[in-house]
């Protein structure tokens, strides 16, 4: 099987983002569609508080283009939240045909590529690929209880509240899905819960050189390349494992999780995580960027660490997933 | 580059919180709650405690205020700066009950509060537990047998 999904009818109709307020004090506060101040979102436990960030990031999407659940053929999607509750209990109102992902945090790529490959098969015209994660319930489900009075390793990520979604459809629209790619899951052996970044730093590397390898496509042909969630400590390490082997990457490599925040000036450790990471900083940033005309093409590289807290006790390493995804930018329709 | 030398590779370049910075306040911090504990101890006598009723009463204070700080999402803060500092005083002991029954409320009372209240610091139980016993053992040995 060719590893490298062309699609040549698949475009972003729409695009929304739902985040909370740590994302809100960031650098990229400007991009996003809607910010909520209230961490539980209106509800009374974590997971709802996830559920309906998801609800209302699906309905702002439908919205803009004035469109009704009927309107939609599918929902490609997912969350970190065991048995991805968040994302289906926040569908289940909607009626809307639901494919419930878990690709961890590289979830948004991989619903993308779901959505785009099921438009592409003429099986549906019109489809939704999200993902979403939110800084408690994640907290909660992965590490300590939120008032435990500890600390946290400089490697360690802040997981990104939010939920960000793309309207898929024929309909020709200004930003294009040209293509994609599912990776291949890689195990680095790393076994340290508070480095993520250096277990996914190494399947990030291999996506991007296979990508590379089966498109005829050079680094030169993109405007911004980002990985999804590697953070300061993985983003380095990935730029180490790579060297020079693709050339002219340097200058337009970038990853979601050192865009969103401030690195400096708050506190969030080596950066953002989290499937809502890449999702909001695509939906949100990069894809204004495309439609503003300021880039052209997007290489999107979600990362993933495949992982869950008893597999972690018991010893078992981290395994890292990317999944790439080219946006471009079409001039015809814009 | 393999597994094991990745994992040497990215072990090594990871930066590390500062050992000397943590431990001045570990010592600051923890003996400031010590010193709070010692004032306690002296109040309780001057109320008329005996000396072991006081101490009973220092840990009970001490216990309800790491309770309350982090009820009211205190504690949490001070403990990011302090670390030993507030995790070793038995103020680190009543956190990290206090922490997963908040956390786990919306669980209910029973499957919630009650059975994850002992999450972290069930370990701390079971080797305090272990240890008093074997204390008590070698005690009775020592004092009875002998």
């Amino acid at each position: 099987m060719n590893k490298l999904i062309k699609f040549d009818n698949v475009y972003v109709e729409e695009r929304a983002s739902v985040v909370g307020k740590t994302e809100k004090a960031g650098p990229l506060s400007a991009y996003f569609d809607m910010c909520e101040e209230d961490e539980y979102f209106g509800t009374d436990t974590w997971e709802k508080a996830e559920s309906e960030m998801t609800h209302r990031c699906l309905n702002l999407l439908m919205s803009k283009k004035k469109l009704k659940s009927d309107d939609i053929d599918l929902i490609c999607g997912g969350d970190l939240l065991n048995q991805c509750v968040a994302s289906s209990f926040g569908v289940k109102e909607s009626g809307v045909p639901y494919l419930g992902l878990y690709g961890a945090c590289s979830t948004f790529a991989e619903g993308v590529i779901c959505a785009s490959t099921f438009i592409k098969a003429g099986a549906i015209n019109r489809g939704i690929a999200h993902a979403s994660s939110h800084f408690c319930s994640a907290e909660k489900q992965y590490r300590f209880p939120l008032e435990y009075g500890g600390q946290r390793t400089p490697t360690s990520q802040n997981t990104v509240t939010g939920c960000g979604s793309l309207l898929l459809s024929t309909a020709p629209s200004p930003i294009r899905v040209k293509d994609g790619m599912v990776g291949r899951i890689v195990d680095a052996g790393i076994t340290d819960v508070n480095n993520m970044g250096a277990a996914m730093a190494k399947a990030a590397a291999d996506s991007l050189t296979e990508y590379f390898a089966l498109s005829d496509k050079k680094a030169s042909d993109f405007d911004i390349i980002a990985t999804g969630d590697l953070g300061r400590e993985g983003f380095e390490i990935c730029c180490e494992l790579l060297g020079d082997s693709i050339v002219g990457l340097k200058d337009k490599f970038t990853d979601c999780g050192m865009l969103i925040f401030d690195l400096e000036g708050q506190d969030v450790h080596a950066g953002g995580s989290g499937c809502g990471c890449s999702a909001v900083v695509t939906a949100g940033y990069f894809l204004n960027k495309l439609y503003m005309g300021e880039i052209n093409n997007l290489l999107l590289l979600s990362t993933g660490a495949l992982m869950n807290p008893t597999t972690v006790f018991q010893g078992q390493s981290i395994s890292g997933i990317a999944h790439a995804v080219h946006f471009e930018r079409n001039s015809v329709y814009a | 580059m393999n597994n094991a030398d990745y994992k040497k590779y990215t072990t090594d370049r990871a930066k590390r919180s500062s050992c000397l910075l943590n431990s001045v306040k570990a010592f600051f911090v923890g003996g400031f709650i010590c010193c709070i504990g010692q004032a306690l101890f002296n109040l309780y006598l001057w109320w008329g405690a005996d000396e072991n009723t006081a101490r009973t009463l220092v840990s009970v204070t001490l216990i309800f205020a790491a309770g309350l700080l982090t009820g009211i999402g205190v504690f949490d803060k001070i403990g990011k700066f302090s670390g030993a500092g507030t995790l070793v005083p038995i103020t680190g002991f009543a956190n990290a009950i206090a922490a997963p029954a908040i956390e786990n409320k919306t669980e209910g009372k029973i499957n919630g509060v009650c059975s994850k209240m002992f999450v972290m610091a069930g370990p701390v139980i079971v080797f305090g537990t272990l240890s008093s016993a074997i204390y008590g053992l070698v005690y009775y040995i020592v004092t009875k047998v002998l």
